[in-house]
């Protein structure tokens, strides 16, 4: 591909029949999502879905369906990023004794990069963007988010940015340089094709996306907290919120700026990165990881925040040492900025630049740690009650451990020395990432589910997902330990050590098992909503639950609290239910909500289209759909009136409704 | 410790629109900011990096760049004329006002395209050498966030025409408001990191 | 205890299957196998609350479970001030052990710093055999400045032998690891770094890129012989007789880009070869790094030098970016005689170990009672050769 570049046309800029990649594997795919697509579409026009889909949910400015929408996006390039996960284990675990494997390079180098980057941006990130919105404005007795809108442009930013990285998958190529598109490799001299261009383009519009709802979900917290819910009566998982949010905002604009200049480097001919005309490429590498360390966090710290809940809730039991929980979500989010360098200590820093960068890497590990022992001595002198979430926790408390004890290893620069970029650091950042954000994920899948839908998930089905989850975690990426410590290399696509290929093949039984642990959580889905009818609650609080979101029915109403609750301790919805304070069925007050609006589906669409025309040099379009992007927001703000009046008779039948059913069904 | 004895708000409380829209503006600026940041970094680690091609005293003109600062100080508190009036309901005198700092806003760009253009010209683009690519990003980055403020604040005029002085008018002026002065400082950091110093 | 049984017959035949291919945990040179030490008392520091958490957790979990109502129950019990000072205070007791590891320990393995002692050497003073490694799309070129020859994806040095590898890269970055020996390091380009390093047992071992480069990445692979003096002198003598020269030219066609290369060897190498690719000009007309960083430290050329652009550029691929204009053609500015006064060295300086305690930059030694009895420094730790002392 690289050594017969098309000549750009006017009309469709590089983007020629070569475009199309004519691999068997690819056209395969190509025709599954294909067939897929066209059997939803069919489906939908059938049933006359097009309709009610437009009106209840994309255009909907409600932070309980777009946080749903969130989580719906996550599952749907899991599943993408897994079959990326798949595909490598085949290939290395096939690819021995003089044997390439069934993937070439340009495919297997797409495929790794594609994984990192789907894993982190369109998996990890929409899953914690979706929690924080459906559950933060619940959980502070909130109507909504600050800026609804803006939280429905958001969530259409992220998966225009998906579509985009998807998109490649069919047309041209993906990047080849791994995950952070380290220059000059990702430069344009040496990836001269779109690859990169669809990873810049795709992160960039996605990006826009994650600041602003970071924003949005920031100002949110400060400026909506019911009334007495001061700072440190807020649960943990708002405080995690806030902190991760806080991160956002202060990490996004970096990695939107380093992608901007890589992008001028590649576009305009600069040299910010290039090796020549006084480029400096290591510029990118602290710049990158100057935003990519925070990250981790981003996507760590909500889920800490779950792990909180989750134990209070199921022990029956205040959350142990809440104040020192806090201190510690807070001392993690300043100390995050200070170790990015422990990722390139193989660059030749001098030692005490490592060692100090080393050091503080470990301090970390103190306010983890103490997370530990809280959640440790909240299980103490409790009553846990063996439900799904509460497993996911048990099993994240085991494997975290390991995966932070690994990555301390990790920070000890000598050690790193010897296990930078092999397997090891593989089987580590899986570790923490897989044990602690996806359990975390599906603790709060099933935690919540309950409070989104009215009704709770199959337990045995869930069960069969958590063993196949849990078991073929440590089947998958202890091999992987093991292989870091025999000096094996990330990102390789052959071998010729025929004595490692058995580490490779357990390692590939290990996904198979997860593939597995995938498969019952979607049959978990599935069967939960068939018996939706036997597990319906209409308590609105199905687990003793002890904060606000548990106040109101399940699911909650647009509105979500008819009257809004207020706040005189920590476990406010505990303090009301051992006051005996129910919700007030009487003067029920009209109540304002924002409208919904298409305007955030039309931008997002537009910065798709821009971003598309971009990855293919199609100037013309680039312009066309730049110019209408700005006139469609200059457009939006001439919409003045964006809210509209719940009448307080509207409010008293919804809520008349909801008792009327509790009643009936006790 | 007592139980308290209210759990509900019943009484019908005023939730003003847009409250939060302030501190939503401010965090935003807080993230632009860091986008300013990473450009100066760049600049202070590439800046002496000129590739044997032509530095800040072969380049840059002191002068224009004064009167170019100049345009903007003074687009900042005609600004701040136009806040003032418009708090004080003063529709015609906002408008002349912002018609006024949109003209230094104008000159202000007219004069950085001028200097880009003379650089090009010369051979000194952002192609030549490190230095010039981090300065044509970050004096340019700044340009296009002037140029955005420049098609906002028409957006703008264009609304307190049509709707008058209503509360969320002032609201969008004062966001504006806040971008412009914003701008303004990160230009204070411009001129002294990349003209000044490199011009002693 | 039938079930471990049924574990340990499972994993018994995998554990002989890999052999002793653990290079990490059995390394054979005495850089990698302090590393190891590192790693495995790092590893017992935090096992140390480790395993007591993950017992704790299991426990709890089991003896607090909701049928269990011996177990004691307080729902509103949330906090212990002197539990809160354990759970904070046992992980910063743990760290601030590994801190202090990891500030001797780095300072002790940089890879900048010469061995203070290649154990087993009976001539600590021998000066380290020179390497300079170049990192190609997608080979290894070993230059040997002492010996004048050079190798494509194979290495030999002497047994117990300090190495001093200079590194660079033609064009993206690389990592340099031979896992059995000292760690890695990262080559880029028109940047140079050191890796010292020593084996202190006979093998062939295997040499990898470690930071992926691209398309012919995985084959990036060389043995490293860890030879005795007279293999080591059989190994030169037989690049020497391949006859082969390297010079500038040769090295282009070298260094275009080509996978799975086979080892080759060269006889001779062109004196100014490896400075040049640190410079990025080797190829004809070409102004190197050093020059232009001198011209750049005068202030550059003035308005004069705006066009001079041939020159210069270096990242030369099949992509050029979009709204890049053509560059304009001018003549060398860089004569050969200034290129070879720019190449000038200094002597190399005496790689005598430094065997003073280790500080960081701008820390003085501790004197008086702060001073650290000599025990306490990991390098003496170790059995180390008499020459060291």
């Amino acid at each position: 591909m690289a050594n017969d570049l098309p000549v750009p046309s006017f009309l469709l800029g590089r983007l020629t029949w070569e475009a199309i990649p004519k691999e068997p594997i690819v056209l395969a795919t190509f025709a599954v999502v294909a067939v897929g697509g066209l059997a939803v579409v069919a489906l939908l026009t059938r049933f006359r879905l097009w309709g009610y889909l437009w009106r209840e949910w994309f255009t909907s400015v409600d932070h309980k369906k777009i946080g749903i929408m969130y989580m719906v996006l996550g599952l749907i390039m899991l599943v993408r990023g897994f079959a990326d996960a798949i595909m490598m284990r085949l290939q290395q675990m096939m690819a021995f004794g003089g044997s390439e494997g069934y993937l070439t390079a340009h495919h297997y180098d797409q495929v790794f990069t594609a994984h990192g980057v789907i894993m982190i941006f369109f998996v990890a990130m929409p899953f914690v963007t979706g929690l924080m919105n459906y559950v933060v404005p619940l959980q502070i007795g909130a109507r909504d988010v600050s800026f609804p809108f803006l939280n429905n442009f958001s969530f259409w930013m992220t998966v225009g940015g998906a579509v985009i990285v998807m998109a490649s998958l069919f047309l041209g190529e993906f990047a080849q340089t791994g995950w952070l598109s380290f220059p000059p490799l990702s430069g344009i001299a040496y990836s001269p094709y779109v690859g990169v261009d669809y990873y810049i383009w795709g992160l960039q519009v996605a990006g826009v996306g994650t600041t602003l709802s970071g924003i949005n979900l920031m100002v949110t917290i400060i400026k909506m907290r019911a009334p007495g819910m001061t700072l440190m009566k807020m649960p943990v998982f708002v405080w995690t919120a806030l902190c991760t949010n806080i991160l956002i905002v202060a990490s996004f604009p970096v990695l939107t700026m380093t992608l901007i200049l890589l992008t001028l480097d590649r576009y305009l001919g600069t040299n910010f990165f290039t090796n020549d005309l006084g480029g400096n490429p290591m510029m990118y590498v602290n710049l990158i990881w100057i935003w990519g360390h925070p990250e981790v966090y981003i996507l760590i710290l909500p889920l800490f925040g779950v792990y909180s809940e989750v134990t209070a809730t199921f022990s029956g039991k205040r959350l142990f040492g809440y104040t020192s929980m806090v201190y510690a979500t807070v001392c993690i989010t300043v100390l995050s900025y200070l170790v990015w360098l422990h990722h390139f200590f193989t660059m030749g820093s001098g030692a005490s630049v490592n060692s100090f960068f080393g050091i503080t890497t470990m301090i970390i590990s103190i306010p983890t740690g103490a997370k530990i022992f809280n959640w440790l001595f909240t299980i103490y002198r409790g009553r846990l009650r063996f439900e799904l979430p509460i497993m996911w926790t048990i099993a994240f408390m085991l494997t975290f451990t390991v995966g932070g004890m690994t990555g301390v290893l990790l920070a000890v620069p000598p050690a790193d020395f010897v296990l930078h970029n092999s397997l090891f650091l593989i089987a580590h950042f899986h570790n923490v990432i897989i044990g602690g954000v996806l359990f975390g994920v599906f603790a709060a899948i099933s935690y919540w589910w309950p409070k989104a839908f009215g009704f709770t998930l199959n337990k045995f089905w869930g069960l069969v997902s958590f063993w196949f989850w849990v078991v073929g975690f440590w089947c998958a990426f202890m091999p992987l330990y093991v292989l870091g410590l025999m000096g094996v290399t990330r990102r390789m696509r052959v071998f010729d050590d025929p004595s490692l290929q058995i580490w490779f093949i357990i390692a590939a039984l290990g996904a198979g098992l997860i593939a597995c642990g995938i498969a019952a959580f979607f049959v978990q889905i599935a069967v939960s909503i068939r018996d939706r009818a036997k597990t319906r609650d209409l308590s609105g609080d199905p687990w003793n639950g002890r904060t606000l979101e548990w106040a109101t029915s399940s699911p909650p109403a647009d509105y979500n609290f008819a009257f809004t609750p207020v706040v005189h301790d920590l476990d406010a919805w505990w303090q009301m239910k051992a006051a005996g304070a129910t919700q007030p069925q009487t003067g029920y007050l009209p109540i304002h909500m924002p409208k919904n609006t298409s305007s955030g589906v039309v931008l997002a669409g537009l910065a798709t289209v821009f971003g598309m025309a971009m990855v293919w040099y199609i100037w013309w379009l680039a312009a066309l759909s730049f110019l209408a992007l700005v006139g469609t927001a200059i457009a939006h703000t001439f919409i003045y009136h964006r809210d509209f009046r719940i009448e307080a008779a509207k409010v008293a039948q919804v809520e008349t409704a909801r008792q009327n059913a509790l009643t009936g069904a006790a | 410790m007592t139980a308290p004895s209210t759990f509900w708000q019943t009484e019908p409380h005023d939730h003003p629109e847009g409250s939060s829209t302030a501190l939503g503006f401010w965090v935003y600026l807080m993230s632009d900011c860091l986008m300013f940041a990473v450009l100066f970094a760049a600049y202070g680690v590439l800046g002496g990096n000129l590739a044997a091609g032509p530095g800040p005293k072969d380049l840059f003109d002191l002068n224009l760049v004064a009167v170019n600062t100049a345009m903007l100080l003074l687009s900042s508190i005609t600004y701040g004329f136009a806040l003032l009036a418009a708090y004080q309901g003063r529709q015609r005198a906002t408008l002349v006002w912002l018609l006024v700092t949109l003209g230094f806003g104008l000159a202000f760009l007219g004069i950085e395209l001028t200097e880009f253009a003379h650089l090009i010209a010369e051979g000194a683009g952002p192609q030549r050498s490190a230095f010039l690519s981090a300065f044509f990003a970050l004096v340019g980055t700044h340009g296009l966030h002037v140029a955005f403020g420049s098609i906002w604040l028409v957006t703008l005029m264009v609304q307190v025409l049509q709707k008058g002085l209503i509360a969320a008018n002032l609201r969008r002026l004062l966001c504006l408001s806040m971008f412009w002065h914003f701008l303004d400082v990160v230009w204070i950091g411009v001129f002294t990191f990349v003209y000044l110093v490199r011009m002693i | 205890m039938r079930k471990p049984l049924a574990i340990q017959m499972l994993l018994a035949p995998i554990l002989l299957l890999s052999g002793c291919k653990f290079d990490v945990l059995a390394p054979a040179g005495d850089v990698a196998a302090q590393q190891r030490d590192l790693l495995l008392i790092s590893t017992g520091l935090m096992l140390l609350i480790i395993v007591p958490v993950m017992g704790l957790t299991l426990f709890f979990a089991w003896k607090y479970r909701e049928g269990n109502d011996k177990a004691r129950y307080a729902p509103e019990w949330g906090h212990s001030t002197k539990l809160e000072l354990v759970i904070w205070s046992a992980p910063l007791l743990i760290v601030i052990c590994l801190g202090a590891l990891t500030w001797v320990g780095t300072h002790l393995l940089d890879p900048y710093r010469p061995l203070s002692r290649p154990a087993g050497s009976t001539a600590v003073q021998e000066p380290p055999l020179r390497v300079e490694v170049v990192a190609l799309d997608w080979k290894w070129l070993f230059i040997y400045p002492d010996q004048g020859v050079a190798a494509v994806n194979d290495l030999a040095v002497p047994v117990n032998r300090q190495v001093e590898f200079t590194l660079t890269s033609a064009n993206v970055m690389n990592a340099f690891y031979i896992p059995a020996m000292a760690g890695m390091i990262y080559a880029m380009p028109a940047m140079e770094t050191k890796l010292h390093g020593v084996f202190n047992v006979k093998g062939d071992f295997q040499g990898l890129s470690s930071h992926y480069s691209g398309a012919g990445f995985s084959g990036m692979r060389f043995k490293a012989h860890a030879v005795d003096g007279p293999d080591f002198d059989a190994w030169i003598a037989r690049a020497k007789a391949s006859g082969q020269t390297l010079d500038r030219a040769r090295y282009l066609t070298l260094a275009a880009p080509s996978q799975n290369e086979k080892p080759a060897f060269f006889a001779s190498v062109e004196p100014d070869l490896y400075d040049r690719v640190v410079n990025l000009c080797v190829a004809e007309g070409k102004m190197c790094m050093s020059e232009m960083a001198a011209l750049d430290a005068k202030g550059g050329t003035g308005l004069a030098g705006a066009y001079n652009i041939a020159a210069l550029t270096y990242d030369r691929g099949p992509g050029v970016a979009a709204w890049q204009g053509a560059p304009f053609m001018v003549a060398q500015i860089c004569s050969p005689a200034e290129a070879a006064r720019k190449f000038a060295r200094a002597p190399l300086p005496s790689t005598a170990a430094d065997m003073s305690p280790l500080m960081g930059h701008g820390l003085a030694k501790p004197t008086g009672w702060l001073s650290l009895p000599p025990k306490l420094s990991i390098a003496q730790t170790r059995p180390a050769a008499p020459s060291d002392l």
